[in-house]
């Protein structure tokens, strides 16, 4: 049976493996959630690249109908066609243009499906893809043809919770919400990511990090993807863990923290919280 | 197999339903997990839980039918016992089990503690009576009493001690309990619907191009009418007195409701609603609008919101003159039923927990008034009270 075990370039927590492989066993739809920034969209790349297959990605936009997934009618080519009176006008077949669904039903080998950002779609979006995602056929009005899937793709759907899905789309699903990752996990993802990074940098890096994400009120807290921006920045600059390590006050900000809050108002914040901090310093 | 647990979910109000438990059983046959109880966890709630708002609720389950916890009443205290004896046997020594005798056993202890969490509500630190750290208590981490059970330490969150069910992760996500700005956004998405408003007027580009080609050539014009949001709110928040503790909760709902609507326009108010509400809320006395004013300028397809704790006398209510602020002719109930009568989708949202509303005379009567139609300021109230708005009446 064909197992995901993580790969070399992503930290896999035993839940998401459980996740992954009863979705890979059963032949059903894997629905991530999680904190922005916690890899969700980077797993369905890691599991087709884990297990060996193709990855087919079909990125939703709030403007994305379900339609546009398995096929479009592509009437004004044919209308052109017709005027210049081209062979190819008198079958219909030649104007369907396949969507990524279709695509990954006729490939040879079961691929990995990712459907990106769900929850951007339609209020209905998802109503409209149950019948196509449960018994992996669809019906081409146009050619009166049954499309069905070779072999069930895995699919893996992430959301970011912007709208609330429908029950009957639910329950078709497996469910895993990716949970930010304590310091232990960090540390792994860190070393696969920068496997000869200065031991020292790195524990003086998440201990800032850390202390960042529990200051209270901050609108948009550092996640993963920012945490290794932020190590890569400070890789490129040259700085020594030293200069992360120093506890002066004076220095309270740390060096290229911009990688780290993208928010204005929280640069803000962070910037009169240490200066309150410096204060109670200097006045004790 | 494991049909009594299905039972038990649904009954904490996990929403699982057949189909969800015929996945796990089909997982199970064809192996997915081996014999191994923590993967058969990740399993289980990988198959049946579908909201990360269910999680907790469901960890709570989990621990209750594979352990044999007992269940109780009170949701948002529980902590599993067994949790905390395993820590105690842990951390105690024998002389120190010895000392539990000293407030009446283990059994009073467990009994004190359940009381004192039921009692206390916020994050407490120092002090010799409250759960929290580095206190006397006996309850509460790094504190000196040797009766001490620590709660919620990072020793006793390491993966050997605790199984991964009990360490309720998951607690903050449950929806019941807590209301960060992105979960009341959440929430009043619910509310926002886009619709074709007005006359046909805008050229439908990808319509006409399609609606050409389908005619073979003939050009078809289809236009449609401009799209937008259309709902409209008017928001009252009641400030001062006893709102001063929903200040900020009343502030991020606020925040959270701003961009999501075509109007939102926000009143303030002092308990109950009189003739006046002010704009903003530190200058009351110089930008009052008259309510009846108010009911003239927006007509009924606005939808208002109520947001505040209705605790107060029954006087502000029903006599003239109730007004702790101002003379007021008539009385509260009269201005509150014109409210809700001009507009029929309208509800008040209460920050005061559901299960103490029936404690305060006043709440009563204001739902009374509005018929029902208060929702406690909770992620699920507010969602509750959005549905309500939906609909008139």
């Amino acid at each position: 049976m064909l197992r995901f075990e993580g790969t070399d370039t992503y930290v896999v927590t035993q839940d998401l493996q459980v996740a992954v492989n009863a979705a890979i066993a059963l032949e059903r739809p894997l629905l991530v959630k999680g904190e922005p920034g916690t890899g969700k969209t980077i797993l369905a790349h890691e599991v087709a690249r884990g297990i060996a297959r193709d990855l087919i990605t079909w990125h939703i936009k709030s403007t994305t109908k379900a339609q546009q997934g398995l096929y479009e009618y592509d009437a004004v080519s044919r209308l052109r066609d017709g005027q210049l009176g081209d062979e190819r006008v008198h079958d219909i077949a030649n104007y369907i243009v396949p969507g990524k669904l279709w695509e990954a039903f006729e490939a040879p080998e079961a691929p990995v499906l990712l459907i990106d950002e769900i929850d951007k779609a339609d209020i209905e979006f998802p109503n409209d893809l149950l019948l196509e995602l449960d018994r992996m056929e669809f019906y081409v009005y146009e050619t009166r043809r049954t499309i069905q899937a070779r072999q069930r793709p895995i699919v893996i759907i992430t959301s970011n919770n912007e709208k609330e899905l429908p029950d009957a789309f639910l329950r078709r699903c497996f469910f895993h919400y990716i949970r930010f990752p304590d310091r232990e996990t960090m540390q792994r993802i860190i070393d696969v990511h920068y496997p000869d990074l200065k031991h020292e940098l790195v524990h003086e890096a998440l201990t800032i990090f850390y202390d960042i994400r529990q200051i209270p009120g901050l609108k948009k807290k550092p996640s993963t993807s920012e945490l290794l921006d932020w190590i890569k920045l400070l890789l490129v600059e040259d700085i020594p863990p030293e200069a992360l390590k120093t506890r002066d006050a004076a220095k309270l900000i740390p060096p290229l923290h911009g990688a780290l809050l993208k928010n204005e108002e929280d640069v803000h914040l962070f910037e009169r919280l240490a200066f309150l901090h410096r204060r109670e310093r200097g006045g004790s | 197999m494991f049909f009594s647990f299905f039972a038990e979910l649904r009954e904490a109000k996990v929403p699982v339903s057949l189909r969800e438990y015929l996945t796990l059983m089909e997982a199970m046959q064809k192996r997915v997990v081996t014999f191994d109880i923590e993967e058969f966890y990740f399993l289980a709630r990988t198959a049946l839980v579908k909201d990360e708002r269910h999680l907790d609720r469901f960890d709570r389950v989990f621990a209750q039918c594979f352990k044999g916890i007992e269940a109780r009443a009170d949701p948002q205290t529980a902590i599993p016992e067994s949790w905390l004896r395993k820590i105690a046997e842990r951390f105690l020594t024998p002389e120190e089990k010895q000392l539990i005798e000293t407030l009446g056993g283990w059994e009073q202890l467990m009994e004190t503690l359940r009381q004192r969490l039921a009692e206390q509500r916020s994050r407490h630190q120092g002090g010799n009576k409250w759960i929290g750290t580095a206190g006397t208590s006996p309850f509460g981490a790094f504190g000196y009493n040797p009766e001490g059970v620590r709660i919620g330490q990072h020793e006793s969150r390491n993966r050997s001690a605790v199984k991964v069910w009990d360490r309720r992760e998951f607690r903050n996500l449950d929806d019941t309990v807590e209301l960060g700005t992105r979960n009341i956004k959440l929430a009043l998405r619910r509310l926002r619907q886009f619709a074709r408003e007005g006359a046909a007027e805008e050229l439908d580009l990808d319509g006409t191009v399609k609606s050409t080609a389908h005619n073979a050539g003939w050009l078809d014009l289809r236009l449609v009418p401009e799209r937008h949001n259309v709902v409209k709110l008017l928001l009252f928040l009641d400030v001062g007195g006893s709102m001063e503790d929903h200040v900020r909760i009343c502030e991020e709902l606020f925040s959270a409701a701003r961009s999501e609507f075509k109007h939102l326009i926000h009143f303030y108010f002092h308990n109950c609603v009189y003739d006046w509400v002010w704009r903003d809320s530190r200058r009351r006395h110089a930008e009052q609008v008259p309510v009846m004013e108010l009911l003239r300028t927006y007509d009924r397809r606005y939808r208002i919101v109520l947001v505040g704790d209705a605790s107060m006398s029954p006087y502000e209510i029903e006599k003239e003159g109730g007004s702790v602020e101002r003379w007021n002719d008539e009385p509260g109930e009269v201005w509150l039923r014109r409210l809700f009568d001009a507009y029929p989708r309208a509800v008040w949202l209460n920050p005061v927990p559901e299960k103490h509303w029936t404690g305060t005379a006043s709440i009563g009567m204001i739902r009374r008034i509005t018929e029902d139609r208060m929702f406690p300021l909770t992620l699920d109230g507010i969602d509750r009270a959005m549905r309500r708005l939906k609909r008139r009446g």
